[in-house]
């Protein structure tokens, strides 16, 4: 059964704030070897104009994955078989970089489905905005599901 | 035209780490048994482990995380990482492609493992450095 077209455009209701720790960026660089200082160390993140340790920028996708995987990919009534989803395309439009404090609430929405030789398409589109209603980054992902066998 | 070019090692440990840090446990990136079972060659990177190395790149070559503008990939081959202490290498190189009506540059990015590229449509908007 191809996804339900009827699901193009719609958007979830906002999630309860990501609050981004200081050690979560630490933790998140060091694991892609990210060894810029502004990354680590406080002071080195000032020095630089940021208000606190800054984030690389695939940092979104801990928010964006997590949230959209659980308002989308899980509503039973789009039905997406997990077990036959691949990663298709990943896309970023930034405003500001995440910092170490951020509030940040993730608007997610269905933006596009598409069927094509058996297989379903879906890109989602993730707003991250501060609770105060600033944009910060925009994330796009397609995600592939695989014709049944 | 500038080209830079850079390569990056990724071994299991990486991807178990990578696992911790960004909440992504889908075991196709940890267990050989699952991963076969679902037909691919064996443990495969995550594919935003592949992105994170490519965004060091432009990172590196923007020289600052708040100069990237947009970036974005598409996933055309999977990285099988081997268990042993080598690991794989991923590949990656930098190009300014132009300029953007906005005045930012633009850069065409590509990584490639064993020689076979493993990204489509990777680029990246940039600040002026």
């Amino acid at each position: 059964m191809p996804l339900d077209q009827s699901f193009v455009g719609r958007s979830y209701p906002p999630t309860e704030p990501y609050i981004v720790g200081r050690e979560k960026i630490r933790e998140f660089a060091r694991a892609i070897g990210a060894a810029e200082a502004e990354y680590q160390d406080l002071e080195a993140a000032r020095a630089l104009g940021y208000a606190d340790v800054v984030a690389p920028p695939t940092f979104p996708i801990v928010l964006t994955m997590a949230s959209s995987h659980a308002q989308i990919v899980e509503d039973p009534e789009l039905g997406i078989d997990y077990s036959r989803v691949v990663h298709g395309d990943q896309r970023f439009a930034y405003a500001r970089p995440i910092v170490a404090g951020d509030a940040l609430v993730c608007v997610n929405t269905v933006e596009e489905i598409t069927t094509r030789g058996g297989h379903d398409f879906m890109t989602t589109r993730s707003d991250v905005s501060t609770e105060a209603g600033e944009l910060v980054v925009t994330v796009w992902a397609k995600l592939v599901q695989r014709g049944e066998e | 035209m500038s080209l830079e070019t850079q390569t990056f090692r990724v071994t299991r440990a990486d991807l178990v780490r990578y696992a911790g840090a960004s909440g992504d446990f889908n075991p196709i990136h940890w267990s050989e048994r699952f991963a076969t079972s679902v037909g691919l060659p064996g443990v495969i990177a995550h594919g935003m482990f592949t992105m994170a190395l490519v965004g060091r790149a432009v990172t590196a070559w923007a020289g600052a995380p708040d100069a990237v503008v947009e970036f974005s990939v598409r996933f055309s081959r999977p990285v099988p990482v081997p268990d042993t202490d080598e690991g794989t290498e991923v590949v990656v190189s930098v190009a300014v492609k132009g300029e953007t009506e906005e005045g930012h540059t633009k850069l065409t990015l590509t990584a490639t493992c064993q020689g076979e590229k493993v990204l489509s449509m990777a680029q990246a908007v940039v600040r002026k450095r």
